[in-house]
Parts: C-alpha cells; sequence; structure tokens
C-alpha cells in the first residue's frame, strides 16, 4: 500500500466515530499499543523536547527503508505517534519527503500539531522528514 | 454580605459560551482573567471619541486624554497606596517591570561579587531578567530554597542576607502554587540591613489589597490583565530615592527634557521610564479594572475565592491518586496537581475536549518543577467569578480524565 493508502485507512478509521470520546478512547488505545521504546534510547540524542511532554524517535536504515521508533511520556501524544509511524515507517527517503500527511488534518487530530500545542509532534515530524532529506542527499553522493 | 455571583457573572461577555458544545469553564485566570464589560467599553470609547496623542498636542482633546491618563496614574497611585503619582510608572506589563528594573537598578547598583536573591517559585519573567542583570555586573544570582509545600525557608533566607546583597526580589503570590509569601517578614529583614526588596505582584492584585506603604517594599509590580484588566499595560511602583537614582531604561520621545546632539537632559518621574508614546486607551481600562476591584470590595472578594479553594481542595481529595503540588497554608485560590498515573498534558487535552480551560505544563517555573521532580502540573486557577458549579464540572470532568486514560 502506498502512504496514500494508509492515510486514507486511518482516516476511514476515525469517521466511524462520532462522539469525541470514542475518537479519542481509539486513539490512547493505540497510544498503548506502541511498544515502549528500550531506556538505551530514552537518552537525550533521540529527545524532542516539547515544552510538555517529550517525544523520543530512534530511526534506523535497511535495504533503502527507514524504520522509525517513537515514545512519549503522554499517552495522547503516543496515540497520534502511532499513527505517524504507521504512515511514516518503513518508507523510502523520497517517500517520506513527498508525504503529504493530509489524514492529520482529515482526522481532526490537527489541534494537537498546532505550534502552541507543546507536546513535540510538530518537531518529530520536521525530525523524520530532515533524516530522509539527509539520507537522499547522501545516497546521491 | 457578599455578592450577587450570578449578576457577577453578567458583567463578562467571554464566559457566556458553549465550547464543544459544553458551558465553558475558566479556570486558567492566573495566566489572564476575563473583562468585564466596564473595561471592554472603555477602550471602545476611548478609540471611538478620545483618541489622541497625550502630552504633546495643545489642543481639546489631547488635553482631555492627557488628563485622563494622568488621573488613571491617581487611581492606580491610590489603588495601591503609593505616596505619589510619580512613584507610578506604566509599563507593557509584569515582565516588562521587571525588566526595567533588572537593566536600571543593576546598572546603577549591582556591581562584581554582589548579590542577587530570588526565590525557588518565581516565574521566568522574575528570574531572567536577573540573570542576565548578574552575567553583565558579573553578579550572583542566589536562590532562597522553598519546602515541599511550597512555602519559602524563612530561616535560610535570613541567612542568605548579608553585605553583598543588593536586592531582594520575589514574588507576592506563587502563580504555580498559589502560596502568599510572607512579605513583611521578608522585607522586615532586608530593611534591617538597607536591602532594597521588590515584589513581584502579578498574582496578587487581583485577590487581595496590596498597601505598597504599609508594606514599606522599594518596588512593586504587576499585569493590568491578570486583573481584570487589558491587556499590554503594567505598572512598575518605586520608590522615588530608587527611582530619581537609576538611569534611563528605554529612550526617545516623552522621557527627554532636552535635547542636542551633544547631550541630552532627561524628564522627571515618571516620564523618564516611559519613552515613546503611552499605552493611553489600556492604561485608561486599566482604571476602569481597578474601579471594578475596588466596587467589589477585597473582603468579599478573598471571602468567595477562600470557599472556592476550600471546596475544589476538597472534592480534588475525594479523587483518586491525585497529588497535590503546593500546600502552603497561606494560599490564593490556585490549585495545582496532577495524577500519579497520568501525564498533565493528557489531562488538559482531555479537559479542553469538556470545554474546561485549565492550564497544563511548567507554567514558566521550570526550575521548581524540577524542584518537585515533576514534568509539570494541571492548575486551576480560580477568580471572582468562578463557582461551585464550575468546580463541579471540573470534578466530573477529572473522573472522566481518569475513566479514559488509565
Ligand atoms: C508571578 C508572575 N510574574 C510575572 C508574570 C508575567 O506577567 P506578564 O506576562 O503579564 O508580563 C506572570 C505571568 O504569568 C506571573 O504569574
Amino acid at each position: 500500500m502506498s502512504i496514500e493508502d494508509i492515510e486514507s485507512e486511518v482516516v476511514s478509521e476515525f469517521e466511524m466515530f462520532e462522539d469525541w470520546t470514542d475518537k479519542y478512547n481509539y486513539l490512547i488505545e493505540q497510544g498503548k499499543s506502541v511498544k515502549p521504546l528500550e531506556e538505551k534510547y530514552k537518552q537525550p540524542q533521540y529527545l524532542i523536547k516539547g515544552c510538555q511532554s517529550q517525544v523520543w524517535l530512534h530511526a534506523s536504515y535497511e535495504n533503502g527503508k527507514i524504520k522509525f521508533r517513537a515514545d512519549s511520556d503522554a499517552l495522547i501524544t503516543k496515540g497520534i505517534i502511532a499513527f505517524l509511524l504507521r504512515v511514516l515507517s518503513g518508507r523510502t527517503p523520497d517517500e517520506i519527503i513527498n508525504a503529504k500527511l493530509s489524514f492529520i488534518e482529515k482526522t481532526g487530530l490537527k489541534e494537537h500539531l498546532s505550534p502552541t500545542r507543546a507536546n513535540g509532534l510538530n518537531n518529530m515530524i520536521k525530525q523524520i522528514k530532515l533524516y530522509a532529506m539527509a539520507l537522499k542527499a547522501k545516497n546521491k553522493n | 454580605m457578599s455578592f450577587d455571583i450570578q449578576k457577577l457573572r453578567e458583567e463578562f461577555p467571554v464566559l457566556h459560551q458553549q465550547i464543544n458544545k459544553k458551558p465553558f469553564v475558566y479556570f486558567d485566570n492566573a495566566a489572564t482573567t476575563q473583562k468585564p464589560r466596564v473595561v471592554i467599553e472603555r477602550l471602545n470609547d476611548y478609540y471611538s471619541n478620545e483618541n489622541c496623542n497625550i502630552h504633546r498636542g495643545d489642543y481639546y482633546l489631547s488635553r482631555k486624554a492627557t488628563e485622563a491618563y494622568e488621573n488613571s496614574r491617581k487611581t492606580t497611585q491610590l489603588f495601591i497606596n503609593a505616596q505619589r503619582p510619580s512613584e507610578i510608572i506604566f509599563t507593557r506589563g509584569a515582565t516588562d517591570a521587571l525588566n526595567l528594573v533588572a537593566s536600571s537598578f543593576s546598572r546603577k547598583f549591582i556591581g562584581k561579587g554582589d548579590e542577587v536573591l530570588i526565590s525557588a517559585m518565581e516565574h521566568h519573567s522574575n528570574i531572567v531578567p536577573w540573570q542576565l542583570a548578574c552575567q553583565e555586573r558579573g553578579a550572583k544570582l542566589k536562590i532562597i530554597p522553598i519546602n515541599q509545600s511550597g512555602e519559602l525557608i524563612m530561616d535560610k533566607y535570613y541567612d542568605m542576607l548579608n553585605e553583598k546583597t543588593r536586592i531582594v526580589a520575589i514574588t507576592h503570590v506563587s502563580n504555580t502554587l498559589g502560596t502568599i509569601n510572607p512579605v513583611r517578614q521578608v522585607i522586615k529583614a532586608a530593611r534591617q540591613k538597607n536591602i532594597p526588596v521588590l515584589l513581584d505582584g502579578a498574582q496578587a492584585v487581583a485577590h487581595m489589597k496590596v498597601d505598597v506603604s504599609q508594606l514599606d517594599c522599594d518596588f512593586y509590580c504587576f499585569s493590568g490583565h491578570k486583573m481584570y484588566g487589558p491587556m499590554g499595560v503594567g505598572v512598575l511602583y518605586g520608590k522615588e530615592e530608587w527611582l530619581e537614582q537609576m538611569p534611563p531604561y528605554q529612550s526617545g520621545g516623552e522621557m527627554i527634557s532636552n535635547v542636542t546632539f551633544a547631550k541630552t537632559t532627561f524628564n522627571d518621574l515618571p516620564f523618564k521610564f516611559e519613552a515613546g508614546t503611552p499605552n493611553v486607551a489600556d492604561v485608561l481600562a486599566l482604571e476602569q479594572a481597578i474601579l471594578f476591584v475596588q466596587s467589589l470590595k477585597y473582603e468579599n472578594i478573598e471571602k468567595h475565592e477562600n470557599n472556592l479553594l476550600q471546596y475544589i481542595t476538597q472534592e480534588l481529595q475525594k479523587i483518586d491518586k491525585i497529588r497535590l503540588i503546593g500546600t502552603a497554608t497561606e494560599k490564593t485560590s490556585v490549585i495545582s496537581f496532577l495524577f500519579e498515573d497520568i501525564h498533565p498534558y493528557d489531562t488538559g487535552v482531555i479537559l479542553d475536549k469538556l470545554g474546561i480551560a485549565v492550564r497544563t505544563g511548567h507554567h514558566c517555573t521550570e526550575p521548581l518543577m524540577d524542584f518537585f521532580q515533576i514534568p509539570g502540573t494541571v492548575r486551576a486557577a480560580l477568580a471572582v467569578y468562578n463557582n461551585k458549579k464550575e468546580i463541579d464540572l471540573f470534578t466530573e470532568g477529572l473522573k472522566m480524565v481518569r475513566k479514559m486514560l488509565v
């Protein structure tokens, strides 16, 4: 499946919920299902500092694809991480660079990514894109 | 006799709306308070009928605006019982006032090896300006410690006062904990050693009567927007003897007496510290906020807010796994807490969905969070227009938070 396919899959999952509580219960459930990052990766070099909740991001590159793992100290932040990983992890640098991530807006999760939401998610996406760009540049040389 | 809360709430247009189809509960009053009609109308009125630059034009409207502006200064003087109107400097807010003092006072009175005392519960606005000033002057910033309840350890404070101390700058009331500091004792001890004291009153003036003459503090500052006034205006009170000696902070128009390219002489107080076109509209609206608070009477405000504090504290203690942060004996109606098993951010998100506005995070007091070894708190800061019904909605909301997140 392409990134876009997965994005629309996520969007239709959210469309099933009419009530915000169901939507957030789903988000929280997804957050709980994210495999916690090992302590060795919960170190300053993997930390994306938010003003309130923290995000740790780890990347590895294999067979032309970047695999991301991430964790957060806040559960709702972690729920959104779950969807970001589902969409962006295991993709080629080009796919990641070109991903529009329109599901964030369509699912109503965008409010968690506004610059004033100090949860580190905005910077996480920036970091993921930067990784992809750096790897792409490196591959060219 | 206390006042009619329902009627009082009518004065605040913002309160009467729905958020996410739920009645709006506003508990972020330590960040900023809502504005009563008189304040909003004053702004509108000024720009509709009176707008002019002041202290300059010799024509009818300008004279009138100048007079109104200076009247607001007098109202402010009486409000905090300063000796003279010239001891009242209008600033952009508490932050601006603190920067003014830290920058100007330090240039004249702080040198290498000197010490500045602040406390462990300061807002960043009363930390960073002093940090910068101390760096610049080669001075040392010393921190008065607090105990686990969030109270100053006074014995430590007394020990820290010495011949190198140039100023003590502490908050009157903590924005994160609600602690009311024993400022009389703080000032008394400093006074014995001739050390000036600055009080950051940003979280005090909306809740308690402040009398700078009785307190005998050297500087006092607050923001208009945290006491039902507009954003963008604040007050610095300084004793004349200090303000006279301090060099100008910002320079430009209004603050000068004569300018030639060779030399400039500065205007008298308070104008020396009010460079440029002042924020006339907000200063006039601030006056309305002051009159509004005075019309409510502090004894009523304190009584009502104390009731709310007791009620919310009692109700919160009934909920599982709540840890209160800040349990000082003397407190304003601010309550900070966190769930032992839920990140404050998550709590804030769910409350937001329920139409309840609280602040989560470190509240611009990161060193204080480090002291308690927590990532942040959830803070409910109550104001005079809040009521028990809202507290019930809030505690219901917290139960929902637990249901969803645990
Ligand atoms: C204790 C304290 N001091 C200073 C400030 C800064 O006030 P302002 O942002 O209005 O300048 C605040 C605001 O939160 C505060 O709570």
